[in-house]
C-alpha cells in the first residue's frame, strides 16, 4: 500500500494506523452512502437519467442553488477577511463577545435561522420595513437567499482567516515599512498573499455548505418554480411524487459538481503552497 | 451476536418504556395533531372500559407523502392516517396492504373529510367570493406548493374542478383559471403551515387557500377579528382515509388494537370529536348536531372529476405535468 | 512611540465600524429576534415550553447523538490530521476532498443516502427489520445523520494547522528516542489543544443543531424520536411560535456559553503564560544583578 501511495520515507511513525482509521471511517461513513446513491441512480438507465436532470426546472434550479452559494461566498470572503482583520488587529469594547458571535450560524439550526431571517427581512419586518419603501425585496426572492447563505458560511471564512493573521510575523511588515512600503503596499504584498490560502479554505467550505443548504434557506425563498427555486427544493418534491429514482438522480448532479469544485480548489491551493515553500 | 445484544440493549434503553400491553403508531399528517390528541385518551379510555386492556399509541406527524415514502421505506406504522388516497395506494403497491383496502371500512375508509375555503382580510376588501376572483391581475394568493404539499393539491383541484363544472366551463378553462391563479401567488411555502404564517404573521397576501378545519385553529392563534372566512360556491372534498398497515400489525400482533383505534373514529364519540375539530363528520346524527358551525357548500370528489388520484397525480403534479408547464410559460 | 506596523486611525476606525455594522445585521440582529420570540408571552411560558415531556425528550435526544457523535469523529479528525499533515503520498487532495464532501452534501441528500442504506427494501434495511432492530426511522438512524454531517469539523480545524506548525518538533522528538505515542502525547497534543478544542465545539454546535439530514431519517415520532431541532420545527407549525424560539434559544445559548469558556480559558492561559514568562524575565535579571 505505501508503493501505491508513492509514500515518501519519513521518520514518524503512525501512517499505517492513522491512515488506517482514516480510510475505515471515511468509507463507513461518507463513501457506503454515497455507493448507495449511485446505485439507486443506476437503476434508472441512462437515458431515463439524462431527461431527469436536463429538465428545465432542474437546470434553472441548479443554476440558481450554485449562483447564490457562489455570490454568498464572494460576499463573506470580502466581509468575513474584515471581520478577522478587525477581531485580530484593532481593540475594541466587546471583543470577546464580538470573537464569540461569529460562531453563532453554525449552533443555530439551520430551520431557525431561517425562520429567524424570514421575520426580519419580511416586509414587516424589523429591516424589511426599512427597504419595502426603497422597492428592495429581500424575502421571497433570489435576494433572501443570498442572505441566508451569507449568515451560515460567515464562519467559515473567518475561522480560518483568524489564526492566519494571527501567527502574522510583525517583523516582517516592521521591515517593510521601514523599506518605505505604504500600508496598502503591505496589505498587498505581504499580508494577502500570507492569508490567501486560508481565504481559499475559507471561501471554498462557505461556498460547498451553501449549494446544499435546505433548512435556512427554504423559508425565505420564495419557492417559485423556474425563479427562487432552489435544487434541494426539486429533490423533496421528486420524493413526494415517490420518485425516488429521480430525487437520487439530481442529487447525484449536485454531489458532483460540489465534488468537482471542491477537488480544483483543494488542487490549486495544492499546487500554490508548493510554490510559495511548504511549511515554515 | 455480541454486537445485537448490545445494540438491543440500547435500542432498549432508549425507547420509550412500554409499560402498556400494547403500543399503537399512529402515522398522520401535520395537521392532524390537535384531534389526535382529543381522540387519543377518548379512544384509550373506552378500550379499556370494554376490554380492560391499556393501549397506548405514539404519533407521529409530518407531510402526508413524506409520511407515507417513510412507512413504505420502513417506519413500523400500525396504522396510518392521510389526507389523500394516493398517499395510502403506495403502501399497497409496495406490498404492505392489499389492494382492496380502502373497502374495509365504511365511507371507503373515509372517517370524516374537509373542504377548502378562502381567509381573507378583514372588511373582504378586494371582494373575493370565488376562484374566477383569486385569478384577477394585482391580486397576491397564498397557497402552498402543490408538489409538496396536501393541502396544496387540493387547492389546486378546488379550482381546476372548478373550471371544469362551471356552466360553459371545460378543461382549457379550468387550465386557464389556475394558471392566472397561481400567476398570483408570490410565495410558495412547503405546508398549509407554513403558508398560514406567511399569510397571518408576514401579513403577506390578499387571500389564503387552506382547509375549513384550519380557519378554527388559526382564529385561535392569530385572533377571530383578523381575518375572515370565504366559502367559495363549489369546492373539493377532501376525504382522509386511513388504513391499518396489514405488515407491521401481522409482526406485531397489534391487528385487534390497530382496528379498534381506527373502528372508533366512526363510533359516536369518535365523529363528535371530530367535528369538534372543524372536521366534517360522515355521521349524520352528529353532523345534524354541529349543523351551524359547518355552512352548506357544494363539494365534488377528486375522483368524480379526475378519475382517481393516481390520473390526477401523473396528469398534474408529477414532473413535466400540468403544474410544471404552467410555469415554464412564464 | 507610534505602531508603525498598523493603519492611521480613522482607516482603523472605518473598518471597525463597517465590520461590526456587518456583523450586527447579518448575526446580532437574527439572535436577538430569537430571543426576542421566545420571550414575548414572559418568563413563565418560555420556562414551561422548555420543560414539557416532548421538550425534555428531544434535548435528551440532542444530547444522546452529540455525546456519541463527537468522540467519534474526534478520532477519526486526528487520525486523518495526523496522516496528511505528517506525511508525503499520492492522492492527499482526493482524500481531502473526500473529507470534505460531507460539508457540500445537502442535508436532504444525505438523509436520503442513510434511507437508501437501511431502508426497509434493502439488504440490510431487511435484514436489520427482521431481527427486530431499527436503525432508519429510530435513534441509530439519528445518530448515523449526525455523524455524518460532522464528519470533516475535526479534521478540517487540523490539517492546516498542523500543516503549518510543520513536524519539527515531532521529528526531533522521534531522533531523541520517543515512542510514537509520547512524542504525540507529549509533543503534538500541547501544540493543537486549542485547533482541537475548537473542531470539538463546532462538531458538537453542528451535532446539536444538525435539521435537514435527521428530519428525513427521524420518522417524527412524538417523545421519541424527535431532536430539539425537528421539536423546534414541530412547535413552529402548531403556531406555536414561543415555543419554537425558547427551544432554539435554548441551542444558542449553549453555543455562546461554550464559546465565551473557551474565549476565557485561552485568556487566562495567556495571562499565565504572559505571568511566567515575565516571573522568568525578573528571575534572570536578578541573576545577573547578583553577579559581581
Amino acid at each position: 500500500m505505501s508503493n501505491f501511495l508513492n509514500l515518501r520515507h519519513n521518520v514518524l511513525p503512525g501512517f499505517r494506523l492513522s491512515f488506517g482509521i482514516t480510510l475505515f471511517w471515511l468509507a463507513l461513513i461518507v463513501l457506503l452512502p454515497f455507493a448507495a446513491l449511485l446505485y439507486s441512480t443506476a437503476g434508472m438507465g441512462w437515458d431515463n437519467f439524462l431527461s431527469t436532470v436536463s429538465s428545465e426546472r432542474v437546470l434553472l434550479s441548479l443554476r440558481l442553488s450554485f449562483l447564490t452559494a457562489g455570490l454568498a461566498a464572494v460576499i463573506n470572503l470580502v466581509f468575513g477577511f474584515l471581520v478577522a482583520w478587525v477581531l485580530v488587529r484593532y481593540p475594541f469594547p466587546g471583543k470577546r463577545l464580538v470573537d464569540a458571535l461569529v460562531d453563532l450560524p453554525f449552533a443555530l439550526p439551520t430551520a431557525v435561522a431561517g425562520i429567524a431571517l424570514t421575520s426580519l427581512y419580511a416586509p414587516n419586518g424589523w429591516v424589511g420595513q426599512f427597504l419595502a419603501p426603497l422597492g428592495i425585496k429581500v424575502a421571497f426572492t433570489p435576494l433572501g437567499i443570498i442572505v441566508a447563505l451569507t449568515f451560515i458560511g460567515l464562519p467559515f471564512v473567518v475561522r480560518t482567516v483568524q489564526p492566519v493573521l494571527e501567527d502574522l510575523e510583525k517583523e516582517l511588515e516592521e521591515a517593510a515599512t521601514c523599506l518605505g512600503a505604504s500600508r496598502w503596499d503591505i496589505f498587498r504584498r505581504v499580508i494577502f498573499p500570507a492569508a490567501l490560502p486560508s481565504l481559499i479554505t475559507g471561501g471554498t467550505m462557505a461556498f460547498a455548505r451553501a449549494t446544499g443548504e435546505y433548512g435556512s434557506v427554504i423559508f425565505i425563498a420564495g419557492n417559485i418554480p423556474m425563479v427562487s427555486e432552489i435544487a434541494p427544493l426539486i429533490i423533496v418534491s421528486k420524493l413526494d411524487q415517490f420518485d425516488q429514482q429521480g430525487a437520487t438522480a439530481v442529487a447525484l448532479v449536485m454531489l458532483g459538481i460540489s465534488f468537482v469544485f471542491l477537488l480544483l480548489i483543494n488542487l490549486i491551493q495544492r499546487w500554490a503552497s508548493r510554490r510559495h515553500g511548504a511549511g515554515h | 451476536m455480541q454486537l445485537r445484544t448490545l445494540l438491543s440493549l440500547a435500542l432498549a434503553v432508549l425507547s420509550v418504556p412500554a409499560l402498556a400491553d400494547t403500543t399503537l403508531l399512529n402515522v398522520s399528517y401535520d395537521v392532524m395533531r390537535d384531534f389526535y390528541k382529543d381522540y387519543n385518551p377518548a379512544f384509550q379510555k373506552a378500550y379499556k372500559a370494554k376490554t380492560g386492556e391499556t393501549v397506548s399509541i405514539q404519533q407521529s406527524h409530518g407531510g402526508s407523502s413524506k409520511q407515507a415514502l417513510s412507512v413504505a421505506n420502513g417506519l413500523a406504522a400500525d396504522v396510518i392516517t392521510m389526507n389523500q388516497a394516493s398517499d395510502i395506494d403506495l403502501l399497497a403497491t409496495r406490498g404492505l396492504i392489499p389492494a382492496n383496502w380502502s373497502s374495509r371500512l365504511p365511507n371507503a375508509s373515509v372517517p370524516f373529510t374537509s373542504t377548502m375555503v378562502f381567509l381573507v382580510r378583514k372588511g373582504n376588501p378586494h371582494k373575493i367570493h370565488d376562484w374566477n376572483d383569486l385569478a384577477k391581475p394585482g391580486l397576491q394568493v397564498i397557497i402552498p406548493n402543490p408538489k409538496v404539499s396536501g393541502n396544496g393539491r387540493y387547492a389546486y383541484l378546488a379550482a381546476w374542478g372548478d373550471g371544469v363544472k362551471q356552466p360553459g366551463g371545460s378543461e382549457a378553462k379550468a387550465r386557464a383559471l389556475v394558471s392566472g391563479i397561481f400567476r398570483n401567488v408570490p410565495v410558495m411555502d412547503g405546508g398549509g403551515r407554513a403558508a398560514t404564517t406567511t399569510f397571518m404573521q408576514r401579513q403577506i397576501g390578499d387571500v389564503l387557500v387552506t382547509f375549513e378545519n384550519e380557519a378554527e385553529l388559526i382564529a385561535r392563534e392569530f385572533g377571530r377579528g383578523s381575518f375572515e372566512i370565504v366559502y367559495p360556491q363549489l369546492s373539493v372534498l377532501a376525504e382522509n382515509p386511513v388504513a391499518i398497515v396489514d405488515k407491521v400489525v401481522d409482526k406485531k400482533g397489534s391487528r385487534k388494537q390497530a382496528e379498534a383505534y381506527l373502528r372508533f373514529l366512526w363510533s359516536t364519540e369518535g365523529q363528535t370529536i371530530a367535528a369538534q375539530n372543524y372536521l366534517r363528520p360522515q355521521d349524520k346524527a352528529v353532523a345534524q348536531k354541529f349543523d351551524a358551525q359547518f355552512p352548506y357548500v357544494k363539494t365534488f370528489t377528486v375522483q368524480s372529476v379526475f378519475g382517481s388520484w393516481a390520473a390526477v397525480n401523473k396528469k398534474h403534479f408529477a414532473d413535466g405535468g400540468v403544474f410544471d408547464q404552467i410555469y415554464s410559460k412564464h | 512611540m507610534a505602531d508603525l506596523t498598523t493603519e492611521s486611525r480613522p482607516v482603523r476606525y472605518a473598518l471597525t465600524g463597517i465590520a461590526l455594522v456587518f456583523l450586527f445585521l447579518f448575526l446580532l440582529l437574527p439572535l436577538i429576534s430569537v430571543f426576542w420570540e421566545a420571550l414575548q408571552k414572559g418568563w413563565a411560558l418560555y420556562l414551561s415550553a422548555l420543560t414539557e415531556p416532548d421538550a425534555l425528550s428531544a434535548i435528551k435526544l440532542t444530547l444522546i447523538s452529540a455525546v456519541i457523535a463527537v468522540p467519534l469523529n474526534l478520532v477519526f479528525g486526528v487520525a486523518a490530521a495526523w496522516a496528511i499533515s505528517r506525511f508525503e503520498f499520492r492522492g492527499k487532495s482526493l482524500l481531502i476532498t473526500l473529507i470534505d464532501l460531507p460539508f457540500a452534501v445537502s442535508p436532504v441528500v444525505a438523509g436520503l443516502m442513510f434511507i437508501l442504506l437501511f431502508g426497509a427494501n434493502t439488504v440490510a434495511g431487511g435484514w436489520l427489520q427482521d431481527h427486530g432492530l431499527q436503525v432508519i426511522f429510530a435513534v441509530p438512524g439519528i445518530v448515523l445523520a449526525t455523524v455524518f454531517v460532522t464528519f470533516p469539523f475535526v479534521a478540517r480545524e487540523l490539517i492546516p494547522l498542523m500543516q503549518s506548525q510543520g513536524a519539527d518538533e515531532e521529528q526531533a522528538a522521534i531522533v531523541l528516542g520517543a515512542s510514537g505515542w509520547q512524542t504525540f502525547r507529549k509533543v503534538t497534543l500541547p501544540k493543537i489543544k486549542w485547533g482541537l478544542l475548537y473542531g470539538v465545539i463546532l462538531t458538537n454546535a453542528r451535532a446539536m443543531g444538525e435539521f435537514g439530514a435527521v428530519s428525513v431519517v427521524s420518522g417524527h415520532i412524538r417523545g421519541e424520536t424527535n431532536t430539539i431541532p425537528l421539536h423546534v420545527e414541530i412547535l413552529y407549525n402548531e403556531y406555536n411560535f414561543v415555543g419554537a424560539f425558547a427551544c432554539a434559544s435554548l441551542l444558542a445559548l449553549l453555543a455562546l456559553v461554550t464559546l465565551l469558556v473557551k474565549s476565557m480559558v485561552e485568556w487566562n492561559l495567556q495571562r499565565q503564560q504572559q505571568a511566567s514568562t515575565l516571573r522568568t524575565a525578573e528571575a534572570r535579571l536578578q541573576a545577573q544583578a547578583a553577579q559581581p
